[in-house]
């Protein structure tokens, strides 16, 4: 888990990198390039809630779009500045936070799912049982607002239960696309709304697909992301 | 009062580009009593299988019976609850309509401006030489066209729609989101569907080759009707299917 996260960190280091030094138009310079993360259980692990070909197509190919287009957009951005063309660098912004966006929800997306045959589904306990109940009423209750909110999404994007990082509360919130959850909130569980996340196997029937994820998601990570200072 | 039974007008109200004529509100309010109006859905012009090989019957099947089902079914279900409702649940209502009311309009358009490779609807030199040639001043030639408007599809971050519309007398290439329609002034000419369920049985995540692929499948004779007519025809379709 923390590994994934630790092969996630080069991008925000080449981020960092990227904004530095003038650099020469021609030079040709190494730094830290977003990679895409290995996935801690197979393809085929999260059948039959989530189908193994799903799961390849999304993690092998979208994902890695986005990482691709992440470091396209950086490379943009950093060679405009190398010429001092800071229109050019402003308007990369869409596509960084579009790729950029995509990398960081998948990345969290696949930690914040396990096998149901291991740590995937039921409830979670804990403090973080406690603060759902404070919450949101029952654990049932949120399962039921987070699938509503799910469900309210027009197009594609994804639902996140957060924690408001000012007052400590839980919450839910939805982001368009790929619009990253920043500022004042902390992620702790994402599910993918976008439809290349479940068609091939539920097609139009979303609500069936908003269901049978809830015999996946790994407490465990979502609880260690809550209890994080 | 706005007649909600003409979504479309009803939707362009709420939009900042339009201004609606003062004979038009008129003529709202005169048939404002009548009961809601309930949509439904449009037959196709061909059969499900008749996009092959360039859009799977499956996806087709899916496409029209399933997804434009459910806007049309959560449109009307909107438009009925709205006339009972207080000011706080209309306002609320909004969004639901104009997603509802949006997914009608786009898909309604978008299965009469597609055509069997193997109709002569699809040969644009042949069928639509005013709008080709417009396009050709426009743009420099029908490839540069062409390639302009793939790049404009493949641009869209996350679900939406790419069209051509005809602007006052020029052309233009604009994408929307989701399922917002065209709204303003435009009279559409022809769009594509980029939401993932569009293409994703058939081409998984190689939407550039479903882009490909559609200008197999523009029917460039309705684009040409449109081009020529006016925006009430371009959208005649959803009266039809009242």
């Amino acid at each position: 888990m923390s590994s994934t996260l630790f092969r996630a960190t080069p991008l925000l280091r080449g981020a960092l990198r990227a904004s530095g030094a003038v650099k020469p138009a021609s030079a040709t310079f190494v730094r830290g390039k977003a990679t895409l993360p290995d996935l801690s259980y197979d393809y085929g692990a999260l059948e039959p809630h989530i189908s193994g070909k799903i799961m390849e197509l999304h993690h092998s190919k979208h994902h890695q779009t986005y990482v691709n287009g992440l470091n396209s957009a950086l490379d943009t951005i950093a060679e405009a500045e190398s010429k001092g063309d800071f229109t050019k660098a402003a308007s990369i912004a869409p596509l960084l936070n579009f790729h950029g966006g995509g990398h960081l929800n998948h990345t969290l997306f696949w930690e914040n799912l396990a096998p149901a045959s291991r740590e995937g589904g039921g409830e979670p306990d804990g403090a973080l049982k406690k603060a759902i109940e404070a919450d949101f009423g029952s654990f049932d209750s949120f399962r039921k607002q987070m699938n509503t909110s799910l469900a309210g999404i027009q197009g594609s994007g994804w639902a996140w239960l957060v924690k408001d990082k000012s007052s400590g509360n839980l919450g839910l919130v939805t982001r368009a696309n790929q619009d990253p959850v920043t500022g004042q909130f902390e992620p702790l569980l994402g599910i993918d709304a976008w439809e290349h996340a479940y068609y091939l196997q539920y097609e139009n029937r979303k609500a069936e697909y908003f269901d049978a994820i809830w015999n996946v998601i790994n407490w465990k990570t979502v609880s260690k992301r809550f209890e994080k200072p | 009062m706005v007649n909600l039974g003409n979504i479309w007008q009803y939707l362009a109200l709420q939009s900042p580009l339009q201004s609606i004529s003062g004979d038009q509100l008129n003529a709202s309010s005169t048939t404002a009593k009548m009961a809601v109006t309930s949509y439904s859905l449009p037959q196709l012009p061909y059969a499900y299988d008749a996009l092959e090989p360039y859009i799977s019957a499956q996806i087709m099947e899916l496409h029209h019976s399933k997804h434009h089902q459910a806007y049309v079914t959560n449109l009307n279900n909107a438009l009925a609850a709205v006339a009972g409702a207080d000011i706080t649940d209309q306002i609320a209502l909004q969004q639901v309509i104009k997603f509802n009311g949006g997914g009608h309009i786009n898909h309604s358009l978008f299965w009469q401006n597609l055509a069997p490779a193997i109709s002569d609807d699809v040969n644009h030199a042949a069928v639509a030489k005013e709008l080709v040639a417009t396009i050709e001043k426009t743009w420099g030639s029908f490839e540069a066209f062409q390639k302009a408007f793939s790049g404009a599809l493949l641009g869209i971050q996350g679900s939406g729609w790419g069209w051509l519309v005809k602007d006052g007398g020029a052309l233009r290439i604009v994408t929307t989101k989701d399922q917002d329609p065209v709204v303003g002034g435009e009279v559409p000419i022809f769009g594509v569907d980029m939401w993932e369920h569009a293409y994703y049985l058939q081409y998984l995540n190689g939407k550039a080759a479903y882009v490909e692929n559609i200008w197999k499948v523009i029917n460039w004779k309705k684009a040409e009707e449109r081009f020529l007519g006016t925006r009430e025809d371009a959208f005649s379709v959803l009266k039809a299917v009242l």
